[in-house]
């Protein structure tokens, strides 16, 4: 199942270790998370639901869907697709009684901060460099082992304009962006805390109150910041199909981390559903691992991605199926195949249209919901809108929500994409400086060319659903004097 | 709508084919006709032979300034620019790949089109490796199919 050439990539594959899952040993590579580590060893199963004991594998692969949660060294509830491996450890799965009650007592730590950024992704990598090179002192937390959230998983070169890094691959785009973030915290500006999750908010008023954990390093942090920015990213969306829960459906952007961040494959022939660019960039990448694609289905009438992605698609041999979906998907505990059918007009099932697709993966590409749930903890005005994917928090053109001090950034406000979440994150850091250190004639300037670029990035054809977002929710905002 | 929009296949009808004499000197053809918001071939070019209205519009190639360096075809994010040069006999088609195998210089390789369908064979002339690791490989191919071959299978 692991990748031994790409095109592309190439995975250090230095130190061999093990570990026991369920009592029996399991081999694994230094770097890879328990779940891959599982995966590679064609463990698929991870869970059973508590109910009616479905199997459950693995979908996410960002720690967001709980279906890989496991006991790992006695500690219970731990996401495996997120926690590193190490030599030795001891993991168990379906552990369903509940943990001792005896804790080991965690270790403590205060720590205060001009400002917090939740989540190390374009966005939050960016708000620190922002604000940290305009000397106030930041913290950025991520629950992920790795900096630079989904950009470690994207091989393709961004578009957008040169001097946003247009023509750069993702992964190229997240080591440059840790490389910064890493010379500020070599020099004090800003401190680091990777796999450690925000877990709550308690208060605020002139500073706002987060506790934070490393779960596996057993640190509690108890958090002062006097700004906060949140850029928790996304997750996810399910479709709604009888096996939709069987494992080898995965989400597209968990087989992305899976296989260009790990390098193991989720298995050996793929039914995308979903013609967006996630759903044709993920099609085109999966045969970059040399994975057979069978096709690609899409629900609207048109493919919704840049055609420039369907077109290498199809000139590999790929067909894309417009006004096409998922009836089912079928197996014994694991995937073996689909029944696609075709759509009319009120997206019903055409009769006699179904097709037997032969297939061992299933990848959901139909689109992110924002991971906005602390800022709804933290208790900021929020709306649904469906052109941002959902709720979202209501914030005005600086970033900065209804609760004075707290500001959002990148697809948690409103699903888009990673060049424009990196311009939101360099704002919210800008305006969150600002409110610490005072506005002057450069910051205006540099604030004016940030959201100029912004709305020039969301002007074409494919900008227009970002734009009708926020529009909204500024409109919103305006009415509520944010 | 669009055929393309439903397909993922544009058609030879909305590329601006190069004129007979443009081809025989060699030229960037920009298969990009949707405004996208990206234009990292603008700033590629050497001779500002490629230029846009703002960062939404679709490319436009000079073909009398194109040089056919396919500097553009080695950056263009959507690996949709394909430089076409005419030979008496044949086309020189250069794309950007990236797939392995990598083939080798005077390997035969099987030329395939806007579907993925093998449309005949294809020696390779030449293998450029870029840094950023989007190969540019040149093909010869039947003169005929200079304006339909896109994409090659290696064999091996």
């Amino acid at each position: 199942m692991r990748i031994d050439i790409h095109p592309i990539l190439q995975f250090d594959r230095e130190r061999e270790i093990s570990f026991l899952y369920n009592g029996n040993k399991i081999k694994a590579f230094e770097g890879e998370t328990i779940a891959s580590a599982l995966h590679a060893a064609g463990i698929k199963v991870l869970s059973h639901s508590i109910k009616l004991n479905r199997p459950r594998g693995f979908f996410c692969g960002i720690g967001k869907c709980s279906s890989c949660l496991m006991r790992v060294n006695g500690v219970p509830n731990v996401r495996t697709c997120i926690t590193p491996v190490e030599d030795g450890m001891v993991v168990e799965s379906d552990v369903q009684q509940l943990p001792s009650a005896e804790f080991p007592g965690s270790n403590k730590e205060d720590i205060s901060v001009d400002i917090l950024v939740v989540g190390a992704g374009p966005a939050g990598i960016s708000a620190a460099i922002e604000a940290g090179k305009r000397g106030v002192s930041v913290l950025l937390v991520d629950e992920n082992p790795m900096l630079g959230g989904q950009l470690i998983k994207q091989t393709h070169k961004f578009f957008g304009s040169r001097k946003e890094r247009a023509g750069t691959r993702g992964i190229k785009i997240a080591e440059e962006l840790e490389e910064q973030v890493r010379e500020l915290e070599k020099n004090g500006k800003v401190k680091i805390l990777p796999g450690t999750s925000v877990f709550g908010y308690y208060g605020g008023g002139s500073s706002h109150m987060l506790g934070a954990a490393n779960k596996m390093s057993n640190v509690m942090y108890h958090i002062n910041a006097k700004k906060v920015i949140f850029a928790c990213g996304a997750q996810e969306n399910m479709l709604s199909f009888p096996g939709n829960d069987l494992p080898g459906v995965y989400g597209a952007g968990g087989v992305q981390t899976l296989m260009n961040v790990y390098g193991i494959k989720p298995g050996k022939r793929v039914l995308m559903i979903g013609a967006g660019n996630v759903g044709l960039i993920v099609s085109y990448q999966l045969l970059q691992a040399g994975v057979e694609v069978d096709r690609v289905v899409e629900a609207m009438p048109r493919i919704g991605g840049y055609s420039v992605h369907a077109a290498k698609l199809r000139r590999n041999g790929v067909p894309i199926y417009t006004s096409h979906s998922v009836k089912e998907v079928y197996g014994k505990d694991r995937v073996e195949g689909a029944i696609v059918a075709k759509l009319d007009e009120n997206w019903n099932f055409v009769e006699g249209s179904e097709e037997d697709v032969k297939c061992d993966t299933v990848c959901l590409a139909v689109g992110l919901t924002p991971s906005a749930r602390l800022l709804f903890q933290a208790g900021v005005k929020r709306d649904y809108i469906p052109e941002a994917g959902g709720y979202v928090a209501i914030h005005n053109m600086e970033m900065e929500t209804s609760v004075k001090g707290i500001y959002v950034a990148g697809d948690s406000s409103g699903i888009e994409e990673a060049s424009t979440a990196m311009l939101e994150g360099k704002i919210a850091g800008l305006s969150a400086s600002i409110s610490l250190t005072g506005r002057d004639s450069s910051t205006t300037a540099k604030m004016e060319e940030y959201i100029k670029t912004l709305e020039e990035m969301r002007r074409g054809p494919f900008g227009s659903k970002a734009r009708e977002a926020k529009r909204k929710i500024l409109e919103e905002a305006s009415n509520e004097g944010i | 709508m669009k055929e393309y929009e439903r397909t993922g296949v544009i058609s030879i009808e909305e590329i601006r084919v190069p004129s007979e004499e443009q081809l025989k000197r060699g030229v960037a053809i920009t298969e990009c006709i949707q405004e996208i918001p990206c234009n990292p071939c603008v700033d590629a070019c050497p001779v500002n032979a490629i230029s846009m209205e703002d960062i939404n519009s679709p490319p436009f190639v000079d073909y009398d300034r194109c040089t056919g360096c396919a500097q553009c075809a080695a950056v263009c994010p959507g690996l949709a620019i394909f430089v076409v040069k005419l030979e008496d006999e044949s086309a020189l088609i250069t794309l950007p790949y990236e797939f392995l195998p990598l083939p080798e210089k005077g390997e035969e390789v099987e030329a395939l089109d806007r579907e993925g369908r093998g449309v005949g064979k294809a020696i390779v002339r030449r293998v450029v490796k870029k840094k950023d690791n989007t190969a540019l490989v040149t093909i010869s191919v039947d003169r005929k199919l200079a304006m339909d071959v896109r994409n090659i299978r290696v064999l091996r």
